[in-house]
């Protein structure tokens, strides 16, 4: 069969829930994934002979609607919500722990920081609370609205009135304020303001000192696990169990899923997409595509400026996209041993970032294409909840790594080795004599990320998620509610709204407008 | 070291020395001055240029009945090349250019994404990939914007290229007795080269005036030996050269359009319902849907599937003699529909002709009882006249000779 109602551009966990979402509505689907197998960032792959990794490695944010919507839990998916803490390492000290969701509990602090930081984080979750429902729909339409759209953005104007005259205020102020200031006004503890400054700031070209930094850290708690704010986990399975529920769920919806199905095309004709032209040279034939892809892929490369007027073209290059996150994979001897991390706490989530500067200093020098001379980074062991990512008596190490600038100034070629000693000398600090344990080393930088994952930037999110690539400026201004100027081509990747992380909710709100317009 | 210093302040000032020439000389400007006998200078495009040289109502009648010489060298030139040259215009510029053959010019006009006009102007084939677009402003960002994806150069040429327009009935007899041969087999729209010294001239037969009339485009260093060329050859011919006043009329009774005066372009409006569609500023016949896509080409197909149209440009004939330039258009004689952006009493036509904006319905269904208020300055007191005018196709004049083929020579 080449002729099908839809066909989805792009295998990855948004692609994938678009797809089933459509097939589930009566519509005949065709998935297509460049690579083997599907799920993007999301797979799992082998780094070295026994060991299996995926870019990503955190749960936090799939959204309850996708898990609902494709029946994830049926297909096989456990998200068992038990706690996953976040471990704010300290090099020369004993760690902080933040126990349940996003620090409900924190071990290791004094009595009265416990205390302000049970107040800050219950104001922090109640403003992403705020934000929370804006991103699992379009973003506001400013061309014009259907009543329930605008119902919805009153009722996101109601719950702020709800807040009250003082924490509106308090809303307001710290909006687009910087995570730093808000941390230095709350908190004493180095090691919880460097872990806050350092996950408003993942996956950002930002420090923790510049304006709008605390968005990154509502986006962050507007996201959910087992209806908990905040909360993360590793699934049992890994990674690759939620992308095998989500095919699962995909191919019992009727989606034909191709996988080495490279699109090299998307076919336009009188300003109407028609289909796609594989790589292969097949052309298969449909009056929608969805492109899960990075939009600069699927509008400049596959589609072709040539097919839309002059200022989109000048939007669409223009969308900030360059990443700053490296990613590391260690093929570990044993377990590692992180100072005074107890054992039960490494199938958490640790993090080194020991202070605001700390992370700030490790900013500045990304800012004129410098990687950090001393990184800071999100470590995870993942198989210790999924064995089967290690040989018997080896250890999977999964780290985010910040900040490694897309566009290094001396090249990645000349830069990588010199950027994984620094980064191996930092880990050190945190596990000493973790260097001796290694079989084998990846570092994948931006422009590494870039090629695999056709991610054009290498970037976390498809683009900067700042607050002028966000909501109704997400992908570009004028052009945020997943429609694009050729009828028929609809995005539902992460560069459109609301944005990166395993949520599906990019996919799941283009699909539902692909099915809102053909009714 | 002090010498040093001295170097680097001279240096400096050199680089600064366009702030001692407020307005550029155009190359003709050793000519242009000497001729200058009024002095009456403005600015076109940053260039220094003549609204008249001696008399702008006897210049005006040398377009209609000798042959005039007007620098054209500010307008903004430029050079398109390369492989997908065509398919580039094509996707910028609203008229087909797949139909326009090597050796023709064609009058257009190009749109942001919104299908609001951002200028007009001519296109130049010189060859398959090589083309030269002449407008009123300054578009290069977007002309590189628009080139992401395309094999093709743009580069300004305006201060490497001069240009000028021999306009009126003899125009042909004076190309002809300046010696270049061959210039009676240009139609309208034609362009060829033509040698010139040891290079060449490009002539077209074109113009702003509706009459017979050609323009010549050369490299700036012949500018000087082009103007002798042609005032020599124009000697028994009537040739004179005139400043942007004649222009203006013969344009306006040749019902033609110009940027930033009978609209506002898409990049220099300040206010948004100043921008004007192709429809609405009497374009439409460019717009061809079945190229492919152009820019705009969404918002303007829109635009009139769901009649968001709100403006027209429409000619108009008025009662009387006296010009109605910038007078308030109103229907009833009480309800304001629009603006008239240029007028003058019509020397050729002998009519009271305009060029105006309405709102539409008016001028596009309603055309009945349209008056306009003209305030007649008469020795220090306004006249306030309210005269009845009519929507009337332009051009308000129709000259055969424009067209006829082999050219007239007088």
């Amino acid at each position: 069969m080449t002729s099908f109602d839809a066909i989805v551009v792009g295998g990855g966990h948004n692609g994938i829930v678009a797809a089933t979402l459509l097939a589930k509505a009566g519509r005949r689907v065709a998935l297509l994934e460049a690579r083997p197998e599907l799920g993007g960032p999301a797979r799992t792959e082998e780094f070295a002979p026994g060991f299996r990794v995926s870019v990503a490695h955190i749960l936090n944010r799939l959204h309850p609607e996708v898990v609902k919507a494709l029946d994830l839990e049926a297909n096989g998916l456990v998200l068992d919500a038990s706690d996953m803490p976040s471990v704010a390492l300290s090099a020369d000290g004993e760690p902080l722990i933040l126990t349940g969701a996003y620090g409900e509990g924190l071990s290791g602090a004094s009595a009265s920081e416990a205390q302000a930081w049970s107040e800050l984080r219950a104001q922090l979750i109640r403003y992403a609370g705020i934000l929370k429902p804006m991103l699992a729909r379009r973003p506001p339409d400013l061309s014009g609205m259907t009543f329930g759209e605008t119902s919805a953005l009153g009722m996101i104007g109601l719950s702020l009135r709800r807040l009250g005259k003082e924490d509106m205020r308090d809303f307001l102020r710290m909006f687009l304020m910087n995570v730093a200031d808000v941390s230095d006004d709350c908190l004493t503890d180095d090691r919880l303001k460097g872990l806050l400054a350092f996950d408003a700031v993942m996956g950002s070209h930002l420090g923790p000192r510049s304006p709008t930094s605390l968005l990154g850290l509502y986006y962050r708690l507007a996201g959910e696990i087992g209806g908990k704010a905040g909360a993360q986990i590793t699934p049992s399975g890994g990674m690759g169990a939620v992308i095998t529920a989500m095919a699962s769920a995909a191919r019992k919806a009727g989606v034909q899923v191709r996988t080495d199905a490279l699109v090299a095309r998307i076919n336009v004709q009188d300003a109407r997409v028609t289909g796609v032209a594989l790589g292969s040279g097949e052309e298969l034939t449909a009056p929608i595509v969805l492109a899960a892809t990075n939009p600069f892929a699927a509008l400049m490369e596959l589609t072709g400026p040539r097919n839309f007027d002059t200022g989109f073209v000048r939007k669409v290059t223009n969308i900030r996209m360059k990443g700053s996150v490296a990613k590391l994979h260690l093929a570990l001897d044993g377990l590692p041993g992180f100072k005074g991390v107890a054992e039960q706490d490494l199938r958490g989530r640790l993090v080194f970032a020991p202070s605001t500067n700390h992370v700030e200093r490790a900013f500045n020098p990304s800012k004129y294409g410098g990687f950090s001379p001393e990184p800071v980074m999100e470590i995870v062991l993942p198989s210790i909840s999924d064995t089967s990512l290690a040989p018997a008596g080896g250890c999977v190490l999964s780290a985010n790594i910040m900040f490694a600038p897309y566009a290094l100034k001396e090249g990645w070629e000349k830069g990588k080795p010199k950027f994984l000693k620094a980064v191996m000398a930092q880990l050190e600090r945190v596990a000493p004599g973790i260097g001796k344990q290694v079989r084998h080393a990846e570092l994948l930088t931006p422009p590494d990320i870039e090629q695999r994952y056709r991610m054009p930037g290498g970037h976390w999110h498809h683009g900067e998620l700042q607050a002028d690539q966000m909501l109704m400026s997400r992908p570009v201004a004028g052009w945020s509610g997943y429609d694009t100027p050729v009828d028929g081509l609809y995005l539902g990747g992460a560069g459109s709204h609301p944005g990166g992380g395993i949520s599906g909710v990019p996919g799941l709100n283009a699909a539902r407008r692909v099915l809102a317009r053909k009714g | 070291m002090v010498a040093v210093a001295k170097t680097k302040s001279r240096t400096k000032l050199a680089e600064q020395a366009h702030f001692r020439t407020l307005r550029l000389p155009s190359p003709f400007q050793p000519r242009l001055e000497a001729l200058a006998a009024q002095q009456d200078w403005y600015d076109w495009a940053g260039y220094k240029a003549p609204h008249a040289l001696w008399d702008d109502e006897l210049e005006y009648f040398a377009i209609r009945s000798q042959a005039a010489l007007f620098d054209i060298s500010p307008m903004v030139k430029y050079r398109i090349e390369g492989p997908d040259a065509e398919a580039f215009l094509n996707r910028v510029t609203l008229r087909n250019v797949t139909k326009l053959k090597p050796g023709r010019v064609h009058y257009t006009a190009w749109c942001d994404d919104e299908g609001y006009v951002l200028d007009d102007g001519t296109l130049f084939r010189f060859s398959a990939d090589r083309f030269r677009l002449c407008c009123q402003e300054r578009h290069l960002p977007w002309l590189l914007d628009s080139a992401i994806g395309y094999e093709v150069s743009v580069v300004e040429e305006t201060q490497e290229v001069a240009g000028l327009a021999l306009q009126g009935p003899t125009s042909f007899a004076v190309l002809r007795d300046a010696g270049f041969k061959g210039v009676e087999k240009l139609k309208i729209f034609d362009l060829a080269e033509f040698p010139h010294e040891k290079g060449s001239v490009t002539i077209s037969r074109t113009g702003f005036t509706g009459d017979l009339g050609y323009e010549l485009f050369v490299p700036v260093k012949q500018a000087l030996s082009l103007w002798d060329r042609l005032i020599e050859g124009g000697k028994l011919h009537g040739i004179r050269p005139m400043g942007y006043t004649a222009l203006n009329r013969a344009r306006i009774e040749a019902g033609l359009i110009v940027a930033n005066a009978d609209f506002v372009t898409g990049d220099s409006a300040i206010r948004t319902d100043r921008l004007r569609m192709p429809d609405e500023i009497g374009l439409g016949f460019m717009i061809d849907p079945a190229k492919g896509h152009f820019n705009g080409r969404r918002a303007i197909l829109d635009a009139r599937q769901n009649k968001t149209l709100k403006h027209v440009l429409v000619g108009l004939e008025i009662e009387g003699n006296i010009p109605a330039e910038h007078a308030i258009v109103y229907h009833r004689g009480k309800r304001e529909v629009g603006l008239v952006s240029a007028a003058i009493w019509s020397p050729t036509a002998k009519r009271n002709i305009a060029i105006a904006s309405l709102q539409r319905p008016y001028g596009d269904t309603v055309v009945d009882d349209l008056w306009v208020e003209i305030y007649a300055m008469r020795e220090l007191q306004y006249h306030k006249l309210m005269k009845r005018a009519k929507v009337v196709p332009r051009p308000f004049i129709k000259l055969d000779r424009r067209t006829a083929n082999p050219p007239g020579e007088r």
